[in-house]
């Protein structure tokens, strides 16, 4: 993709949308219809459309004619215009990516004011002024709780609980720390003659301070993320965001109603400070109810699926209307309502609606973002400013004084009661990152209009925004990777490490426990004891407690299960039916459809499905063939197991040995009744002259057509391979379907194969399910399996250190009993 | 409470202890409190029983284990010295220490802390955890959450994630190595013991 090329998208990108904003915005200039009939605009023009008023009755009975084409703008003209602003601004986000290393180095903040200031210069060269849409009723009705809301459900809850206390700190007294001091040092500043500015009393420097106190990280914490971050950085950067902007717009009210006293006293002051608490613990009991309410809600919309979504978006925003209502913290409202709902509507809804609701969070959180920054550009250029170098310079001083003097010494004295302390590359990396956005803007820009000096405080707080936005947001990724911050080493944990963890967890809440001590193990603990008793049965539908373990668990297999069939799927032409099935029973499971009976077999009948069909699949794709032979599938099995993991190897041309083999190596297995030495004896050729007959005709039956053996250059053979794995699937979903249904019928056939089974050889497993669900000779399947594993029993990964002949079947084949 | 010096008068070889486990002496006073207060009968030593009756840590889902880690050799007595050498696995790493190369780790070291927590699962100290060890350890930390089926399947897919050397248990080098990337001292830490 030449440079060239994408410019060319780009640029028509903007025209195109330079030209709708003259459509919106000359329909909206226009105050008196033209009477004239014309067809309805359809190229723009620069004087905007021409509309018509429906056509008067004229006074002399002179016939008028039906018009044939009329225009009524007035009557769209609202919804008409809010649509063209949002398709602009998303069209600008289209554009960012077309060029798609942009966005790494410059965060989308800046490119969304960029564009806005483009439109903005437009639109004042034609002397047009930008929709007055955005008053303060608007911002903090529309466009205020999708942010939030966004920001709060996307909340990772685990460390943000265990850095509540931080979090807080950081986000309460920072603000308050900031506002104050930027208020009074800039009260000090407006002392100053020569800047005239000494019409600005304190209350009014104080209101400005917090506006400008509220900090918008979200630039910053995209590059957090793409940096890999450590985490408590990350959380802490994100909680703070997200408090802050509940703290200063408590402060905002505030100040804004103490701006308008013409005195202020000693009760006042006490009153505020009273009224901060109030207002925020008020929000937050809301917000629980709220969200308790709406957890309760879904436990029974069981039959109600597509408008599940519904219910978390207007409990939400009830919570939050309710909360203005009583002026009490709305965005603590809606906050605490998103992360108290979450928990346990995420269990009860159905996996398409969680899904959706994701996604309709996150969309009108971004759109609402976007609108305001875009509108933030134009304006920058349509309104008319006030600019003051002495006033606005310094308080982009102060700001970021006040800011890194506040994190340095907040840090300071909530280290000591942290375990992860914060060193100073962290408290750089949060003090810089302190951007200003959406809710600077908003704020300033919806300030009453008794404040004299309005304009002054607008375009300062512009000037700030796009100083930290551009300056800072462009230059905080070179800059933190630059100084090497702690990184995070998070990827989907395993088993062993949620295990282990969950362990060292209750040791230390028991040992805590012994010396009497209570920190947030212990209580983390007892919350989860309360919870899994009292709250859950309560609001989760079909109460089956999941441990984080199990959860993690199915997790992960089932991403190993799409990882094979990743590399599988662009051959295989069933592919398709095998994940629709997994993610049937998938989101079964995850929905928990609530049986009449059989509750935990079906449980268990599923969670073997879930985990017993990875390792099908393989046996799928390979023993398609064998549905007229089950009684002897089980072997071909374990030749076509061990074949198509070889494929699957070698199509990641990766080396066989090591980590790899850890992998695959669950998918070895022993064959049925064998022992190693038979048929899988070290020399490869042996395995087409040593083993059963039948496993002979298996893998002629098998394979129809079949392949030498020997010799064969890896990736041909592989590919050639691949073949005979398409014609495989069908058999075995036709397997699976019974095999599902006998699973259903038979726990106890399947805890005895389970319980038997190692992880190294789940396909024992399903050749255990096999037998009986193929043929009704089970008990003696079942005696068969229990018996041949243990004896002959070392699968080691075919290749392990072993050159080996290149043929993987050869390879794999190469087993060493009893080598360990 | 007493003053810290009258209380460190009655500890034997306060000085030792100290020493060894890295407590200061305003911690291992307040430490030697807790032990008296938790010896209801005054016997001078803690028996098992004593661990049983703190409520909380019988809620606790492991509190056997984390008894047995205490009363290791089987003894029924757990006088204040040993008392505080385990604890002082749970004080938080110091990193400002400076390493002397022969002296051997301290008690809180990462490798003292996972090997503490590696002896919770093996209980007949084989140096090994066998599935059915770690068997043993889910079922009490999931309850009845699952099915023995799915407790099956987890184990099996924790020794086979982390087995390496296939022996069909998690070795300590194993279990180490799979917790490479965790930050233990975050986990096995009790903040006031700093």
């Amino acid at each position: 993709m030449g440079f060239l090329s994408s410019v060319k998208p780009v640029c028509i990108v903007l025209i195109s949308f330079a030209v709708l904003a003259l459509l919106s915005f000359g329909a909206n200039a226009e105050d008196s219809p033209k009477p004239t009939t014309t067809k309805p605009p359809a190229k723009p023009t620069e004087h905007g459309p021409i509309y018509t008023a429906p056509p008067q009755p004229l006074p002399e009975p002179e016939k008028s004619y039906l018009p044939l084409f009329t225009l009524n703008y007035p009557r769209v003209q609202i919804p008409f215009e809010i649509t063209l602003w949002v398709l602009l601004a998303s069209f600008a986000k289209i554009g960012f990516h077309v060029y798609h290393k942009i966005t790494i180095w410059v965060p989308e903040t800046c490119l969304l004011i960029s564009i806005g200031l483009i439109v903005g210069a437009i639109m004042h060269s034609v002397h047009e002024q930008p929709p007055a849409v955005l008053t303060s009723s608007v911002f903090f009705l529309y466009m205020l709780p999708p942010i939030v809301l966004d920001s709060a459900y996307f909340m990772p809850t685990q460390p943000f609980f265990e850095n509540v206390g931080t979090v807080l700190w950081f986000s309460i007294v920072g603000t308050l720390w900031n506002s104050i001091g930027v208020g009074i040092c800039l009260y000090g500043v407006c002392q100053i003659p020569a800047l005239g500015v000494q019409d600005i009393n304190l209350q009014e420097n104080l209101l400005f301070a917090s506006i400008i106190s509220a900090v918008d990280p979200v630039a910053v914490l995209a590059v957090f993320e793409d940096v890999n971050i450590n985490e408590q950085l990350y959380i802490v950067a994100f909680g703070e965001s997200l408090f802050n902007d509940a703290v200063t717009v408590v402060l905002y009210n505030l100040f804004n109603h103490v701006a308008e006293l013409p005195v202020v006293d000693a009760a006042d002051v006490f009153l505020g400070v009273l009224r901060f608490f109030l207002v925020g613990l008020g929000g937050m009991l809301f917000g629980l109810v709220f969200g308790f309410v709406a957890a309760f809600t879904t436990r029974f919309t069981r039959k109600v699926r597509e408008i599940e979504p519904l219910f978390i978006f207007m409990y939400s925003y009830l919570a939050y209307l309710l909360a203005e209502l009583l002026s009490i913290s709305s965005i603590m409202a809606i906050v605490t309502c998103a992360l108290t709902m979450k928990y346990y509507v995420e269990e009860n809804v159905s996996q398409r609606s969680c899904t959706t609701i994701r996604h309709v969070i996150k969309m009108l959180g971004t759109v609402s973002e976007t609108l305001i920054f875009f509108f933030l550009g134009v304006v920058t250029i349509t309104t008319d400013h006030e600019w003051n170098w002495g006033y606005i310079l310094f308080t982009i001083l102060f700001a970021q004084i006040w800011r890194g003097l506040g994190i340095v010494v907040l840090t300071q004295i909530i280290n000591p009661f942290r375990t992860i302390p914060f060193n100073f590359k962290d408290q750089f990396g949060l003090s810089y990152g302190g951007l200003r956005g959406a809710i600077t803007f908003a704020l300033a820009y919806t300030l009453p209009n008794t404040i004299i000096r309005k304009k002054l405080f607008i375009t300062a707080t512009i000037a700030i925004i796009i100083f930290t936005v551009f300056i800072q947001g462009i230059s905080i990724r070179p800059i933190i990777e630059l100084m090497n911050v702690r990184k995070t080493n998070w990827k989907l944990g395993t088993i062993n490490v949620e295990i282990h963890t969950r362990l060292m967890e209750h040791i230390t809440a028991g040992v805590e426990d012994l010396c009497g001590q209570w920190s947030h193990h212990s209580l983390k603990d007892k919350f989860m004891r309360f919870n899994n008793r009292f709250i859950r049965k309560i609001l989760i539908r079909d109460n089956r407690p999941e441990s984080s373990i199990v959860a993690l668990y199915k997790k992960l297999e089932l991403q190993n299960a799409m990882e094979v069939l990743d590399t599988i799927s662009g051959d295989i032409s069933a592919a398709p039916s095998l994940i629709s099935l997994h993610e049937e029973k998938a989101s079964n499971k995850s929905s928990f459809k609530p049986k009449r009976t059989f509750l935990a077999s079906d449980l268990t009948a599923m969670h073997e499905i879930l985990s017993k069909n990875m390792y099908k699949i393989r046996e799928r794709t390979m023993s398609y063939t064998n549905k007229h032979t089950l009684p002897n599938d089980s072997r071909a099995r374990e030749i076509l197991v061990r074949r198509h993991t070889s494929i699957r190897r070698s199509l990641r041309a990766r080396s066989f040995q090591g980590s790899e083999s850890a992998r695959s190596q669950k998918y070895f297995s022993l064959p049925l009744g064998q022992s190693l030495d038979t048929g899988y004896a070290t020399e490869s050729i042996r395995l087409n002259a040593d083993g059963d007959p039948a496993l002979e005709l298996h893998n002629r039956s098998v394979r129809p057509k079949p392949r030498p053996r020997s010799k064969q250059p890896r990736f041909s053979t592989t590919r050639a391979r691949l073949d005979p794995l398409q014609e495989l699937h069908s058999t075995v979903n036709m397997e699976d379907e019974v095999r599902a249904e006998e699973s259903s019928h038979r726990p106890s056939r399947q805890s005895s194969s389970s319980s038997n089974s190692r992880s190294r050889a789940p396909l024992q497993r399903h050749s255990s399910l096999g037998t009986p669900s193929v043929g009704e000779d089970d008990p003696e399947g079942d005696e068969q399996q229990l018996e041949s594993p243990p004896p002959a029993w070392t699968p080691e990964p075919p290749d392990r250190g072993s050159g080996g002949p290149r043929n993987p079947l050869l390879r794999r084949a190469q087993w060493k009993p009893q080598d360990k | 409470m007493g003053s810290t010096s009258s209380t460190l008068s009655k500890i034997p070889n306060a000085d030792e202890l100290i020493q060894e486990t890295g407590f200061t002496s305003a911690h291992l006073a307040r430490l030697f409190e807790r032990f008296e207060a938790l010896d209801k009968d005054k016997k001078g030593y803690l028996s098992p029983q004593d661990f049983e009756a703190i409520k909380e840590l019988a809620l606790n889902p492991i509190c056997d284990r984390i008894i047995g880690a205490f009363f290791s050799s089987g003894q029924e007595m757990l006088d204040f010295s040993s008392f505080v050498r385990i604890l002082a696995h749970f004080r938080p790493i110091d990193n400002n220490r400076t390493k002397e190369p022969n002296s051997p780790d301290p008690i809180n070291s990462r490798i003292n802390k996972l090997k503490f927590a590696f002896q919770l699962y093996d209980q007949d100290k084989d140096g090994k955890i066998s599935r059915n060890e770690l068997l043993q350890v889910l079922r009490a930390m999931l309850e009845k959450q699952v099915t023995e089926e799915q407790l099956e399947s987890i184990a099996d897919r924790t020794i086979q994630e982390a087995d390496l050397d296939r022996d069909d248990a998690i070795s300590f080098e194993e279990f180490r190595k799979s917790l490479e990337k965790v930050n233990i001292d975050h986990k096995m830490s009790i903040r006031f013991l700093r």
